[in-house]
């Protein structure tokens, strides 16, 4: 009553939690509003579903809230809260059929009349008819499905989502990101999704938070962690990324100049997170243009030279390394859309962007170049 | 059935060999199963029927004049009249006994299995370490711990627990004692085997969807661990009803059980077709038991 805070946001205050010396999430501040899809990305072991164990009461807090509106729920037993979860493994009853799985929140909590709810349930998930069957005569997917109708027929004001799609294949996968959005829309309960995938959390998710070492590196809207990423940790996580190391030399106008490899270069100040001292300058693989040479630059670009190392046609684009002359490979997509040829390998060439779409991050003195080292990343998910 | 069509199914068998492979592999199951079906015939079912000819067989006979077959079937009648009293109190005492050994190996195998952790072995080990020992030395054990000059009985004694004179042994309590005892670790075994593979995570969801770890257990630990329960029930009461070693060293004449008037007619009064009758009438009572146990507890994991 009184409080700033609507009254369904999902709130953690200094949440941490050790595992003897491990500190597996460590001093978490964040809220997430009502309604949103709220992504937990990071790599496993960052503290990520942890978090999300927390939340759901299956882990206790070594200290801080969680908050929910303005109750503090970080003291009740899982039963109590108003939260449920979509397990990674699915959980589901294997005693009991489909009907009984989805029906066993709402009898716990003394409803008798269930089949009305159960039947709606399963024609939101698109399993009309398989109310009588066990948990084992249905696919990865459909498993995955009753999953979430077993959780949210309990309207809960929280929905946890732990590494659901995990298990499923790439394509069932893809089916199920846009399912899982279109019933979050339909409902409109706070979706928490922990997630390793990122490209999972970018099409699914209002807010992503980057998770690294137990603490949030980013949190923002997809594109906004794409395009202009705070620290090198989620750069290379959330795609992929060309990190030159350099010194930034203070600001000249709007422009924060820096000099890598003996060469000079400038950032729009507004994407720049350091303006002085040691700095990677960013560019992403998509926005580094390739051409013969300087002369052909466009005006208002930079550019650097280099030679064409390795060449990967991936259907919709062309994937190159280009070696700098100090020896680092950076990567450059280029869209095979029919215009221009392609490079071959030993192909000198000058590699061009706009300053409009480079960044600037702090760098720990001592670290070199960071570069993507290739192609598209491997399936994920396969083996989670 | 469209069920079907709808399980993933492991990509399918390698098409099906030549004609005269194929022939083989049809016969190798029956070869496989050709040893043990050869011990069984000659140490189970041939035994089996010379008892079922020896309870029809003329009760005025004897070892030394010999039996007549005469299709006395009129044996299991008399049997029945005589000895109506140990069989009831064989199943009487082995339920009590089975009642017993539930409520303690319930909670000790749920411990073994899911709260054990590195113990879990040890412990293990533990349950069956008794039967290194033989059954009648553990069971004549019991009878020097419950003897009347005994600590336990002197200390039930002075906390006035039992009277003066109050004894354990020749009681059935020391009998029931003794079956609860001597057959729990077959009531362990199989329900700890039930409870390992049981998954956490399904408690965990359980907890997440609003149930008490009180409701948690009886709506999905107790029915998942239910072949084990019924397992283990089956292999604790099946023996402890025929035995008769208990009440043979910890009870009286009045505790004696069906399995002592079997003992007896057939190794001391030498009534070879009373034994007979007593041993097919404790069978077919079993089996019975056993039949609608099953049936009522419908599991197809155990049959």
């Amino acid at each position: 009553m009184g409080h700033e805070t609507p009254a369904g946001d999902l709130r953690l205050a200094n949440l941490t939690k050790r595992f003897g010396v491990f500190t597996a999430v460590d001093d978490l501040s964040l809220t997430i509003p009502q309604g949103s899809f709220f992504a937990l990305l990071g790599a496993s072991g960052c503290g990520k579903t942890t978090t999300l164990r927390m939340i759901a009461g299956l882990e206790e807090p070594t200290s801080g809230q969680v908050l929910l509106g303005d109750r503090d729920i970080a003291g009740l037993r899982p039963y109590k809260r108003p939260v449920n979860t979509v397990f990674q493994s699915y959980a589901l009853f294997p005693h009991l059929d489909i009907h009984e799985n989805v029906a066993f929140g709402l009898r716990r909590r003394g409803i008798r009349k269930v089949t009305d709810q159960v039947e709606r349930m399963l024609s939101l998930v698109q399993l009309e008819g398989y109310g009588r069957r066990k948990p084992a005569q249905l696919s990865g997917g459909q498993q995955q499905r009753v999953a979430l109708a077993r959780a949210l027929i309990n309207h809960p004001q929280v929905l946890l989502l732990d590494e659901p799609l995990g298990a499923l294949d790439l394509k069932l996968r893809r089916q199920m990101q846009i399912e899982l959005k279109r019933i979050q829309t339909e409902v409109g309960i706070t979706f928490v999704h922990v997630t390793h995938d990122q490209e999972e959390a970018m099409t699914m998710a209002d807010t992503v938070a980057v998770m690294n070492a137990g603490r949030i590196e980013q949190l923002g809207a997809p594109a906004d962690l794409y395009e202009y990423p705070a620290t090198a940790f989620v750069a290379n996580f959330l795609g992929q990324s060309n990190l030159l190391a350099g010194e930034a030399a203070g600001h000249s106008g709007d422009d924060v100049l820096v000099t890598a490899h003996g060469a000079r270069f400038s950032v729009p100040a507004g994407r720049a997170r350091a303006d002085h001292g040691s700095v990677f300058l960013g560019v992403r693989p998509e926005k580094l243009h390739l051409v013969a040479g300087p002369d052909q630059v466009p005006a208002g670009h930079q550019h650097l030279g280099g030679v064409v190392s390795d060449a990967s046609y991936v259907g919709v684009s062309t994937q190159y390394l280009v070696r700098t002359p100090w020896g680092s490979e950076l990567s450059a997509f280029a869209a095979n859309s029919g215009v221009g040829g392609r490079l071959p390998v030993g192909t000198p060439v000058t590699a061009h962007w706009d300053p409009r779409h480079a960044f600037l991050l702090p760098r720990a003195a001592g670290e070199d170049d960071q570069t993507s080292p290739l192609l598209d990343e491997p399936p994920v998910g396969a083996l989670s | 059935m469209s069920a079907l069509a709808h399980v993933p199914t492991s990509s399918g068998q390698p098409a099906a060999p030549p004609g005269a492979r194929r022939g083989r592999s049809r016969l190798l199951p029956y070869l496989l199963l050709l040893p043990g079906a050869a011990w069984l015939l000659v140490f189970f079912v041939l035994p089996l029927l010379q008892l079922a000819a020896a309870s029809l067989y003329d009760p005025s006979g004897s070892i030394s004049t010999g039996y007549a077959m005469t299709w006395a079937f009129g044996n299991y009648p008399d049997a029945l009249q005589q000895y109506w009293p140990q069989l009831a109190r064989s199943f009487g005492y082995s339920a009590i006994a089975l009642v017993l050994a539930l409520l303690m190996g319930y909670p000790l195998a749920y411990g073994i299995a899911q709260k054990a952790g590195r113990w879990k072995n040890l412990l293990l080990v533990a349950v069956v370490a008794p039967m290194f020992t033989s059954f009648l030395v553990r069971t004549l054990a019991w009878k020097t711990i419950l003897s009347d000059n005994g600590w336990v009985v002197g200390l039930l004694r002075d906390v006035h627990l039992l009277g003066a004179d109050g004894r354990l042994l020749a009681t059935p309590f020391a009998v029931v004692l003794g079956l609860t005892y001597n057959f729990l670790p077959f009531l362990v075994l199989p329900l700890y085997a039930s409870l390992e593979r049981l998954d956490p995570r399904l408690l965990e969801a359980a907890s997440d969807l609003y149930a008490s770890p009180l409701r948690a257990f009886q709506k999905v630990t107790l029915p998942l661990s239910m072949p084990g329960v019924i397992a283990g029930t089956l292999l604790f009461f099946i023996p402890a009803t025929g035995d008769y070693i208990n009440a043979e060293l910890l009870g009286t004449p009045n505790e004696y059980m069906i399995g002592n008037v079997i003992d007896s007619a057939f190794l001391v009064r030498l009534d070879y077709p009373q034994g007979a009758a007593l041993s097919f009438l404790l069978m077919a009572a079993i089996l019975a038991i056993v039949f609608v146990y099953l049936r009522k507890a419908g599991t197809e994991e155990v049959l």
